[in-house]
């Protein structure tokens, strides 16, 4: 990966933050009003995307790329 | 962003990360063990289950084992009695020399259908607790959780800072890269960027509710002067109801029950307890709903003739504060939720630690800086 010279856009830069966010938020409260089921898996898999995003272009993705 | 701008947001990033950096990362250390707290009682015999009985054994009456807890401590008082939220068969007494809240106490665990006692786990000792304390107010009681309350305000002022500059450091590149093949520094620059906004939401939700856990004792305090300082105007100045002189209290939980129907029992506290009065057994009762039952519901028995005196709802700030509870411990989701709470705080472990490392191995001497302002200006930025 080569390091770019050109600014990017506002929406370049924030929409994959504001995706990660709003998943979160969606994983917390989900799990609030449920017990078990349903609810409890939405939350996870929506918590579990941000986690996997962190180490899949903290960790992994350079692995795949060697 | 202009310049200047920039640099303001860097000082306030830098320095409210660093006064709290040590504190954040003590708490997420000892939050990793509490988040797997039942499991970690299981494996280590401190968790207590009920043996196997016929669906509908009946229960004995709470008047029974209020007798039996005081058999196994005739010199302390009992607090709080209360049924484990798993299993209602197993109640536990908690038994303190006064009334007066300590950290003074023994508990008694026994058997809800035949009224024996299954152990006396100590709370107040080992790894769990030490956890726990440190945790909590780091064995300084309410000035301590004051304390960690105000690194936890710092955390989100680190956390709001962040997200300003994560713009201008990142404008040039794509979201998550990590510039392996620049300086470690760099990388480590990249890698703090990424774990920072990608756990973002998380931390600001897991800070924000661990300061308003911090706030609990005040909240309580000020719950119970704001809404129940003029039901208790008659008993004010007078000494907790004598143990003789006291009801059933199998007859106090009948009445809140009664009182207000279609919830269950949370916890009773004792007359001169913190969470009653000198006069009542205070009954909290809780939802069946999984949401409703994160929220309690306080009715005040008189302890003498087991009438009810009052049934307020709790009030809004009351309301948020348990709210806060399972949004700042995790375990409210199954065991996957548990995990992934782990991993999110082995994250903020690392962009903790990462700014600490960026901020010891900033650039020295004239010429390292002068090389890194022609070829890292947003990295300077961060970090000066």
């Amino acid at each position: 990966m080569s390091e770019q010279q050109q600014e990017l856009s506002g929406k370049a830069i924030w929409t994959w933050p504001i995706v990660l966010g709003v998943l979160t938020l969606v994983g917390l409260i989900a799990a609030l009003f449920s017990d078990g089921g349903l609810g409890d898996m939405l939350a996870g898999l929506c918590l579990w995307v941000p986690a996997l995003v962190g180490l899949w272009y903290g960790w992994l993705r350079r692995y795949r790329a060697n | 962003m202009q310049n200047k701008t920039i640099k303001t947001w860097s000082w306030v990033h830098k320095w409210s990360s660093l006064v709290c950096t040590a504190f954040m990362l003590l708490l997420c250390l000892t939050g990793l063990p509490l988040i797997f707290h039942h499991e970690i009682e299981h494996l280590t015999g401190m968790a207590v289950e009920a043996p196997p009985m016929p669906e509908g054994t009946p229960r004995v009456s709470l008047d029974k084992l209020l007798m039996v807890a005081k058999a196994q401590h005739p010199d302390r008082v009992v607090q709080f009695l209360f049924p484990d939220e798993d299993d209602a068969n197993v109640w536990f007494a908690t038994m303190t020399p006064t009334p007066a809240p300590t950290d003074d106490f023994r508990s008694v665990v026994m058997d809800a259908r035949t009224g024996e006692v299954l152990a006396q786990p100590r709370y107040d000792e080992g790894f769990m607790y030490v956890m726990f304390k440190l945790h909590v107010d780091l064995f300084a009681g309410l000035p301590g959780m004051l304390f960690l309350g105000v690194m936890g305000l710092l955390l989100l002022v680190a956390i709001v800072s962040g997200v300003v500059l994560y713009g201008p450091f990142t404008r040039k590149l794509d979201f998550g890269t990590v510039r392996r093949e620049n300086s470690r520094r760099v990388k480590w620059l990249d890698l703090h960027n990424l774990l920072g906004i990608v756990t973002l939401v998380w931390l600001s939700v897991v800070g924000i509710t661990g300061v308003i856990n911090t706030l609990a004792d005040p909240l309580i305090k000020y719950w119970q002067y704001d809404q129940l300082s003029t039901v208790l105007q008659p008993y004010q100045g007078k000494p907790a109801v004598p143990e003789t002189e006291r009801a059933s209290l199998q007859g106090s939980l009948d009445a809140a029950l009664r009182q207000v129907p279609g919830m269950q029992l949370s916890f009773i506290a004792f007359p001169g307890t913190a969470y009653s009065s000198p006069h009542h057994n205070t009954v909290f009762l809780k939802g069946n709903e999984p949401f409703t039952s994160r929220l309690i519901q306080p009715v005040l028995v008189d302890a003498q003739t087991n009438e009810v005196t009052a049934a307020p709802p709790s009030p809004w700030y009351i309301n948020t504060l348990l709210v806060s509870q399972p949004l700042h411990f995790g375990d409210y989701g199954g065991r996957p939720m548990q995990i992934v709470w782990a991993v999110l705080d082995v994250a903020t472990i690392i962009v903790l630690g990462s700014g600490l490392y960026l901020w010891l191995a900033k650039p020295q001497g004239a010429t390292r800086r002068r090389r890194a302002q022609s070829t890292q200006a947003d990295e300077s930025a961060v970090v000066s």
